[in-house]
């Protein structure tokens, strides 16, 4: 699609615009509807459009699919390691009480960085098998 | 009122769309109506007050499962083979005896929304009294989802972590030997 002036500048804007909103609704998932789910397939389609329009080899310079690699484990690693954490502290797996000395503060905190987590595991998983399927024609 | 208009006219056309998916040879078709056909459960799930679930269905069913369909249909023919010569005939009776019987087995389910349905009367009333002063969330979908069964959201992630992990081993290689290639420039 080189020769779409159109698209390729709509798709420019675009981008940040849908990023944006996946991470509003990865932030504001304690308040509305939303969460890590919803983020991270919404981040994901970012980057697929941005595929579409500029082709995977632009979008694997920009984020390369190693990267994805350690990002998918790093969310899952978040993950766990919140539960690890609040077992070192003395309470049980994923037990958010301790993370802060008020009790329902550290649920917030919590429910924050395992909603993270789950949107960083779940972007990066959903792009990884969009590049998989995507390459697979070309090579 | 409205709502059971709402209710009637995407039930009606969920089931256009399920019949239509079932009638076409074309894979590129199908995998619109499949998008549509989320799209319109989505829909269902809004007017059922789910507005999370509802978010999921359009966000994943309609959104990026049809990304990922097209994707594959890419590397494959988009036109189904020719449809099969034979009746089916032990199949469909096969289908109408489970659906006759799953019909029969909802006039026992509570009606929807029934307070003294024993969904609403077990853990439910504990998570909508006291998850604010718990969890200090306002979103009661997300107390329940990441506070009150953690366990299950980690599950549900390990799940999607696999998922990708499978994929990589079965069609991901050249992702891998494409950089090495790079690395030995």
């Amino acid at each position: 699609m080189k020769h779409n002036l159109i698209l390729r500048l709509i798709a420019k804007y675009l981008f940040p615009v849908i990023a944006l909103f996946a991470f509003y609704v990865q932030f504001h998932g304690d308040y509305g509807p939303g969460g890590g789910f919803q983020a991270g397939v919404i981040l994901s389609v970012a980057f697929i459009f941005y595929t579409l329009v500029f082709g995977l080899k632009t979008t694997e310079e920009i984020l390369p699919p190693y990267v994805l690699r350690i990002l998918a484990s790093t969310g899952v690693l978040i993950y766990a390691g919140t539960g690890v954490v609040t077992m070192l502290m003395g309470g049980n797996f994923l037990d958010y009480d301790l993370l802060s000395p008020k009790p329902a503060a550290g649920q917030h905190l919590g429910i924050l960085v395992i909603e993270l987590g789950v949107g960083i595991t779940v972007s990066s998983v959903m792009l990884m098998i969009f590049y998989a399927f995507a390459g697979r024609g070309r090579s | 009122m409205i709502d059971t208009l709402i209710d009637i006219t995407l039930l009606a056309f969920l089931t256009i769309t399920a019949v239509a998916i079932i009638r076409m040879r074309n894979l590129f078709v199908i995998i619109m109506l499949f998008s549509l056909f989320s799209l319109h459960s989505a829909g269902l799930f809004v007017v059922m007050d789910a507005a999370d679930v509802a978010f999921t269905e359009a966000a994943v069913g309609a959104g990026i499962s049809t990304v990922l369909m097209l994707g594959t249909l890419a590397l494959t023919k988009n036109h189904e083979e020719k449809r099969p010569s034979h009746h089916a005939r032990l199949p469909m009776v096969v289908v109408l005896v489970t659906g006759g019987a799953l019909i029969y087995g909802t006039y026992d389910i509570p009606s929807f929304g029934d307070p003294a349905s024993p969904a609403q009367t077990h853990v439910a009333p504990h998570y909508i009294e006291h998850s604010m002063e718990d969890t200090s969330a306002p979103n009661i979908v997300t107390a329940v989802l990441a506070s009150y069964r953690g366990y299950d959201t980690l599950g549900e992630v390990t799940v999607i972590f696999t998922a990708g992990i499978g994929v990589m081993l079965l069609i991901g290689g050249h992702l891998m030997r494409r950089f090495r290639q790079k690395d030995d420039r």
